[in-house]
């Protein structure tokens, strides 16, 4: 049954396709970066957007979701860009660097790439270098996820992004933040490569503002973490939006290296915060977290592979998911250990507190192992708030809601307090009361 | 301060009556002991005082104060001044005993229409409650209850029951799972809150801890009613004869 036959398109990918036409001449890039482009659209001619009979995407149907696709958003406004900045906040009073991306291109006049090349970063523009020699290379996808659908859609209609490029053994003094920006609304779709030098360390930060009213957000970041050093991501998906969510990592770990990120993610209607992770060197450790809040009728997936494909090398995996209304809940992680991958340890736990009788949780923790010495766990939970708990504080005097307020924190405090990143901690543990009290 | 008329209650959801018409009146400044055996209700009277949703009133009322304490939520009664001491002490993974000890307190003097406590003040009133029941504050940084041994739970409800000052305390086997010097130390912090301004009902199932915390009046619980209400020498009478007399009169 080679013979494919052709699938009826939804709305969604008849504006895609329409979009695609309207937009290719004015994207960026090379004339292989274009084939790139042309190529992954066909993908999605041919099999439609992700939907529920594609494994990866079973309980996140985006095909069913989207119901029609915007146009990308117009070039943005300086001052206009400057004013969402100012007016939505993201990590607070944190001392860091921005690197701004506005409408899904990069804004160097809102960017610190000057102070950043003073501490050895530099920036370049993506729209720069798809334009320029090994352009291909810039928009490659993970060994375990070669024809994913979301990254598919992102390589069809990259606008721009950032290539940032620490050199080796430069540890910068402060966070960086990557942050996106919509200033109208429209899809926005962005790649970013993240290079670490040998022995270089860096904190990223990762947000999004502005609403894109019916776009789509998709971002894909590379991150190619060298040997030595050390990548902290915190990625903060939060602020109300009935747009598509699409978030992607592309990790590859090199020898002594540290991968450390948390995906934060509360209030969106429909995310997906995918992540492949690629270990290439020996003695490396991968700490993958996440916290999830979604309320009302939102789906959040927070979907993860790791690949153990050389020996030594420690991953693990804490995903906490807290659930209100009618919302979905969905956890897809996958250790994969090859053959000569041996002394592997991976250590996956999912877990889940139910605040509504209707919300709904999916935990698919899996393991693929094909070494025989390696020490791999992985669990899963579903639960409700202790009745327990819930009696003695309130027996203390803590009224009900503030108690629960408490638990909820704690459940899942406990994530990002392993996470250890200190200054975001606080910020975050904010948001999550900042959710509970009005979501 | 506590009026018990005809009380009868049982597990929601199920027949079986556990309190079968309990009269109990606690005076202010005055000290009750509830003795009795297994399974005589003891538990359950002291979980629907403090509002556990779990069992349910069918007949009679409680009165705290004068007011129908039976409608109150256990967060208003607790800063109406109800304080139980649990029999087991809950662990609570993640939520940091002085993160929990200040939500608490600040919780009901909000409730009470008071200033919520300065962190100096609040400080000041942990450290000094802490040191009389011999509480570290190794102990006070762990998440609240997590990893305490039975005696250490046990000092951090009489901890928690100070710093809350409670007009009413209710004290549930607070002495199992106690040895000596831990008994010694919890009667001691106990007997520190006896005040005449204060009321307390200790439920215990051994006259032991009544050495320490000397009772105003002894009442016996058998089969879900009082059979019998007495003075301190009722206790030691009970120690030694054992229950065996009421529970034939109960039934």
């Amino acid at each position: 049954m080679n013979a494919s036959v052709p699938i009826k398109h939804t709305q969604a990918e008849s504006d895609l396709f329409n979009r695609f036409e309207r937009a290719k001449d004015a994207l960026p890039g090379s004339v292989a970066v274009a084939a790139l482009r042309e190529a992954a659209l066909n993908q999605v001619r041919e099999k439609g957007l992700p939907h529920r009979r594609v494994e990866e995407y079973k309980y996140s149907d985006l095909r069913a979701f989207l119901k029609s696709a915007a146009p990308l958003a117009d070039v943005a406004d300086i001052s206009a860009a400057r004013a969402v900045l100012v007016a939505q906040d993201t990590f607070g009073e944190l001392d860091r660097y921005k690197v701004v991306l506005a409408n899904g291109i990069y804004l160097e006049d809102l960017s610190d790439a000057a102070a950043l090349a003073s501490e050895g970063a530099t920036v370049t523009n993506m729209s720069d270098a798809l334009a320029g020699e090994h352009s291909a290379q810039l928009l490659g996808s993970p060994k375990a996820g070669p024809n994913d659908g979301v990254i598919a859609l992102n390589t069809a209609f990259v606008q721009g992004g950032v290539v940032i490029e620490v050199k080796a053994g430069a540890t910068l003094s402060k966070p960086v933040e990557l942050v996106h920006v919509a200033t109208s609304t429209g899809a926005q779709v962005t790649r970013n490569k993240i290079v670490l030098g040998k022995g270089a360390k860096l904190r990223l930060l990762e947000s999004f503002v502005g609403d894109t009213g019916e776009g789509e957000l998709n971002a894909v970041f590379d991150y190619d973490v060298a040997d030595n050093s050390s990548l902290a991501a915190t990625r903060l998906i939060v602020g109300r939006t009935d747009a598509a969510r699409l978030l992607t990592t592309i990790a590859k770990v090199g020898a002594q290296a540290e991968l450390k990120s948390l995906g934060f993610v509360a209030g969106m209607r429909f995310s997906r915060n995918q992540q492949f992770v690629e270990f290439k060197g020996e003695n490396s450790e991968a700490k993958i977290y996440g916290v999830t809040m979604a309320g009302g009728d939102d789906l959040a997936d927070q979907t993860l592979i790791v690949d153990h494909a050389v020996p030594n090398c420690n991953s693990r995996e804490f995903f906490k998911t807290v659930l209100d209304g009618r919302a979905k809940g969905v956890y897809q992680g996958r250790i994969n250990v090859a053959q000569h991958a041996q002394k592997t340890d991976g250590e996956m736990m999912t877990q889940a507190l139910l605040l509504s009788e209707e919300a709904e949780m999916a935990n698919k923790p899996e393991l693929e192992i094909f070494a025989d010495d390696v020490i791999c766990a992985h669990g899963a939970t579903s639960g409700q708030i202790d009745e327990d708990l819930l009696f003695y504080l309130r027996a203390r005097g803590i009224p009900e809601d503030e108690a629960k307020t408490l638990l909820v924190l704690a459940f899942l405090s406990e994530a990002i307090e392993e996470y250890g990143e200190d200054n975001v901690t606080e910020g975050l543990e904010a948001r999550v009361r900042g959710w509970l009290a009005g979501h | 301060m506590l009026e018990i008329k005809n009380l009868h209650a049982r597990v929601a959801d199920e027949d079986t009556e556990i309190l079968r018409g309990v009269n109990l009146t606690v005076n202010t400044g005055e000290v009750h002991a509830i003795m009795g055996p297994n399974g005589s209700g003891k538990s359950t009277l002291s979980y629907i005082l403090a509002g556990r949703d779990s069992y349910e009133v069918t007949e009679g009322e409680v009165l705290f104060n004068g007011e129908n304490m039976l409608e109150m939520a256990p967060d208003e009664r607790a800063a109406a001044g109800m304080f139980l001491a649990f029999q087991y002490p809950i662990e609570i993974p993640g939520v940091a005993t002085m993160e929990f000890l200040k939500t608490a307190m600040n919780a009901q003097r909000k409730a009470r229409g008071e200033d919520v406590l300065s962190i100096p003040d609040f400080m000041r009133r942990v450290k000094a409650a802490a040191a009389h029941l011999n509480v570290s504050m190794d102990m006070l940084k762990r998440p609240l209850n997590v990893g305490f041994s039975g005696g250490e739970k046990k000092r951090a409800e009489i901890l928690q029951m100070s710093l809350l000052e409670p007009k009413l305390c209710v004290l549930d086997e607070t002495d199992s799972g106690l040895d000596i010097d831990a008994l010694r130390i919890v009667s001691e912090g106990v007997n520190k809150l006896r005040s005449p301004e204060r009321a307390m009902v200790v439920i215990t199932h051994y006259q032991r801890l009544l050495d320490h915390i000397v009772p105003d009046v002894v009442h016996v619980l058998s089969k879900g009613r009082i059979v019998k209400t007495g003075d301190k020498s009722l206790a030691l009478e009970l120690e030694e004869k054992g229950y065996a007399d009421y529970i034939d009169t109960a039934a």
